[in-house]
């Protein structure tokens, strides 16, 4: 195994553990933090992937933001203990089953690959000539211009939404 | 395309004032509508002086429909036609905006109110640019909806949702021609774009077309069909039984939609489609005789009516019919030029009559609209009485007011048209002679004599605010010069410029006669004019007893006029009572048989098959999201096995 | 290329089924919305790595929206959650029937 592949193994192994502490934690509040500790993988994981620019925006919108949006919602909501007593549903056992059979697929869907498509013109030597945010930035202001502007749209909408909803009804 | 926004910007007003009119803008919904409106307005000017330059705009903005041959774009069409429309539509908009700030103020709909009427002006400015047969006819639907939700505007009163309901049934079976006339020019011209068929108008020649086993002379057909859209968008015989219902909207409504604008989208569609009707004379001479014998015969019932309303609602049938005799006679210009004049003084009568109903509801007058309650209105509102007076000049056609010019340019060529012509001339005169008489009776019952309305009430009759008199004074200033571009050739050179002007899209009426016969022509106008004027003071300021013997005298002829010749009885009786007494039986052998046999079997075939259905709704967002996991696997297990 | 493009695939469906897991299988609300998050990182890798791999810029850009409409989506579902726990004081999802109707 040369260097970066065993770079690749601990990520994917500390990645998968990551990942089932996740969704196993009693706690919320345990998640979250093991959330975070997974997303700063995640960016360093970008960073091989000569993504700098999702690197940065993984830290500062994930971890900066969403995370704590969720911190802050299991703050308010105050659970009592019980609330947390009985961590899975009856149907856990079926889950597993459907949560197997979609690693085993998707992983046999690696094996179907077989054509490549023709590589395009961002090459590693291409980015860096530029500058990785320099190119993420001319394309997304000039090819994506309109899809940008959408997702501006549904960032208000969200933004409202979330106002109408959590505010109190004032009759 | 800077005059896309011409319409567009009441449909701004709009949605603002209907999505958040309610909650938000509430009181405040003017401020959206009336610049919106006014903005129109200056485009519409802009418009017009670039028409005026002699460029015709003619632009598709936006591909609606392509199916096979079939196409249709949202596209507009303005010429010299459009452009007078365009500012009389707007123009009288933005004055009637206005005065609904003050005539609607504090009415819980006030939001509501503006929302319809910028939607309405929407619709009126697409009819009125639409370069094509199928948007034109969505304004048209759209301008009948708004007509619909304005009349029954104050819905909780019964009459008002009910004259709603008539308004839109009765349109119904004029639109369902004018539907059947759109989609015949398609079959026959293969397009609905104006220039396209317009232009092949000429082939029509000669064509028939087999109907039920005749041979029916195409054009002829063409042009009767949309005439029946026209006859119950303009309220003409047999079908202007609603335009006096109307009445029961708001009065700015009634001056804006059923006066000045909305009414008069059946002059302007028969005007836009003059090289069709060019091509038929049948179809000319029945719109030249419904429009003769309308203007008479809603002259003679406005003639006894007491609700101040319905008199100027007659009245406007019969200016209507004034509008399609000029038309059916050849002279569209003339037509045009009414529908212009009129739409000045009948919005100034309207919202004159506006201003009176204001001022003695909040005399708290019960029985605010009826003449006959009140009187000597002169000394308390001096400014409407005044405006009043010149819009009744005006209609009545005193020489050198608005009306004058484009009532004697109508009489004038129907005196050319041959022997139908005399005598539609002499209908259209007799008609002048009345409408002199009830608009001179209006002004003496409502604003002379003593007031006649409960006591307690007269001192607390004031002169309406500023904000509804001053759209008036602009009003009366349009009823006073807006007929001097077209002075008739016999005073001035040239001083006919809007025939001019039109004459490019209506080309020249035909027809010449000497200057004796158009002095005679004119002289008459004048003498009826004021024949009917003094006869009215006589019998309603000097012997006020007079009225009530001869209405004893010509009793059966009195009783005939005041229940409007009876038509809505005759329709009840013959239509309305048979369909609703045949619908009864029919739903009930219905009810019995087939709706009972569906309602009792579907429920127990339903109840069968959700009982065994229900337990799969658990309600558990998991379960659901379980099945969900489930479809995903099926696809990807498909993609990956089996292709 | 040192790391092969099917290892990040293949860490991509690993985490994506613990996602599914995640989501199907926990009672408490906020730590389905986690798996939520968790599935679109793990979408979020692969499509990184596709952009990376085939030299173009479009895996990135999708990235990038399917961030912004994460954000969209935890804003509006965090607050659908407090909206209902107003009313209702659980977030046990399987006390929660009201789609029943």
């Amino acid at each position: 195994m040369t260097l970066p592949q065993l770079f690749f193994a601990y990520f994917a192994l500390s990645m998968t553990v990551l990942s089932l502490l996740i969704v196993t934690r009693k706690n919320p509040v345990h998640s979250v933090i093991w959330m975070l500790v997974l997303f700063i993988h995640i960016a360093a994981l970008y960073l091989f992937l000569n993504a700098e620019f999702l690197a940065a925006i993984q830290i500062i919108i994930y971890a900066g933001a969403i995370l704590v949006l969720f911190l802050f919602v299991i703050m308010l909501l105050n659970l009592k203990r019980e609330e947390t007593a009985q961590k899975y549903q009856s149907q856990w056992p079926i889950s597993m089953g459907i949560a197997l059979v979609f690693a085993i697929f998707m992983t046999m869907i690696v094996g179907k690959i077989t054509v490549m498509p023709a590589l395009g013109e961002y090459s590693v030597e291409a980015i860096k000539a530029e500058g990785s945010m320099m190119t993420i930035g001319k394309v997304l202001y000039t090819r994506y211009l309109l899809p940008f502007e959408i997702a501006s749209l549904v960032l208000l909408v969200a933004i409202i939404g979330a106002v109408v909803l959590a505010k109190q009804r004032v009759e | 395309m800077k005059y896309a926004l011409i319409p567009l910007l009441p449909f701004i007003a709009f949605v603002l004032n209907i999505v958040f009119g309610r909650n938000y803008i509430k009181d405040r919904a003017h401020w959206i509508a009336v610049p919106a409106v006014f903005g129109s307005f200056v485009l519409a000017v802009s418009a017009f002086t670039d028409v005026l330059s002699g460029n015709v705009i003619n632009i598709n903005l936006y591909s609606w429909i392509t199916s096979g041959d079939f196409h249709v774009t949202v596209g507009f069409l303005i010429d010299q036609l459009s452009a007078i429309m365009l500012i009389v539509v707007t123009s009288i908009s933005t004055l009637i905006f206005i005065y609904s700030i003050g005539y609607m103020h504090g009415d819980g709909g006030y939001y509501r109110f503006f929302a319809y009427l910028s939607l309405f002006v929407f619709s009126m400015l697409v009819l009125v640019m639409a370069n094509n047969f199928l948007l034109m006819y969505f304004g048209w639907e759209a301008v009948g909806l708004c007509s619909y939700f304005l009349i029954g505007f104050w819905f909780h009163k019964k009459s008002a949702a009910d004259a709603g309901k008539k308004a839109f049934i009765v349109n119904r079976f004029g639109d369902f021609g004018f539907g059947l006339g759109v989609i015949l020019i398609f079959l026959t011209f293969g397009s609905l774009d104006y220039m396209q068929v317009f232009g092949q108008a000429g082939s029509l020649l000669g064509q028939t077309i087999d109907l039920f086993g005749y041979d029916v002379d195409l054009a002829t057909l063409i042009c009767l069909l949309l005439f029946c859209g026209a006859v119950g968008k303009s309220a003409q015989i047999p079908l202007h039984v609603w335009l006096p219902d109307a009445m029961e909207g708001p009065t700015p409504v009634s001056a804006l939609i059923h006066a000045a604008t909305m009414v008069t989208a059946g002059v302007f569609m028969v005007a836009r489609c003059n090289p069709l009707f060019n091509m038929s004379e049948i179809a000319m001479n029945t719109v030249a005789i419904v429009g003769g014998v309308t203007a008479i015969f809603a002259a003679t019932i406005a003639l006894v009516q007491n609700d101040i309303k319905r008199v100027i609602a007659y009245s406007t049938v019969s200016q209507l019919g004034y509008m399609f005799l000029a038309l059916g006679v050849g002279a569209y210009s003339a037509g045009i030029f009414h529908l212009y004049t009129h739409a000045y003084f009948k919005a100034l009568l309207f919202l004159g009559s506006g201003s009176v109903i204001h001022a003695l509801h909040h005399a708290k007058h019960d029985d605010e609209q009826n003449m006959q309650k009140m009187g000597g209105l002169r000394k308390h509102m001096p400014l409407t009485y005044r405006v009043f007076i010149i819009a009744t000049l005006s209609i009545t056609g005193i020489p050198f007011l608005a009306g004058f010019f484009s009532k004697d340019e109508i009489l004038w060529r129907a005196f050319l048209g041959g022997e139908l012509g005399r005598f539609l001339w002499l209908l259209g005169t007799i008609a002048a002679l009345l409408t002199a008489f009830y608009s001179w009776r209006l002004i003496y019952l409502t604003f002379h004599g003593s007031y006649r309305g409960g006591e307690g009430q007269e001192q607390h009759i004031h002169e309406s605010p500023k904000v509804i008199t001053v759209p008036l004074m602009f009003l009366a200033f349009g009823a006073i010069f807006a007929g001097y571009v077209g002075i008739p050739p016999l005073f001035v050179e040239h001083g006919d410029k809007i025939g001019e002007f039109l004459a490019p899209v209506l080309g020249h009426p035909e027809g010449h006669g000497t200057h004796v016969q158009e002095f005679f022509v004119m002289g008459a106008s004048i003498f009826v004019a004021l024949a009917g004027w003094i006869v009215a003071y006589t019998m309603y300021l000097k012997k006020t007893d007079l009225p009530q013997k001869i209405g004893s005298l010509f009793k059966p002829i009195h009783t005939l006029l005041f229940n409007k010749y009876y038509i809505d009885e005759l329709y009840s009786r013959s239509i309305v009572q048979p369909v609703l007494k045949a619908s009864d039986k029919i739903i009930l052998a219905f009810d019995t048989y087939v709706i009972e046999g569906i309602v009792n079997g579907l429920p127990n075939l339903i109840g069968l098959f959700s009982r065994k259905f229900r337990t799969v709704q658990t309600g558990f967002l998991a379960n659901y999201g379980l099945v969900m996991a489930f479809g995903v696997l099926c696809i990807i297990g498909y993609m990956i096995f089996v292709r | 290329m040192l790391v092969p493009l099917s290892w990040y695939i293949i860490l991509s469906a690993v985490i994506f089924s613990i996602g599914v897991f995640g989501f199907l299988a926990r009672r408490n609300l906020i730590i389905m919305f986690i798996s939520i998050e968790l599935m679109l990182n793990s979408v979020n890798i692969s499509l990184a790595a596709f952009s990376h791999y085939l030299q173009v810029m479009r895996g990135q850009i999708l990235v990038f929206f399917v961030i912004t409409v994460a954000a969209a989506e935890a804003a509006i579902g965090l607050a659908i959650l407090i909206a209902y726990y107003k009313n209702n004081p659980t977030i046990k999802v399987d006390e929660i029937n009201l789609l029943k109707g």
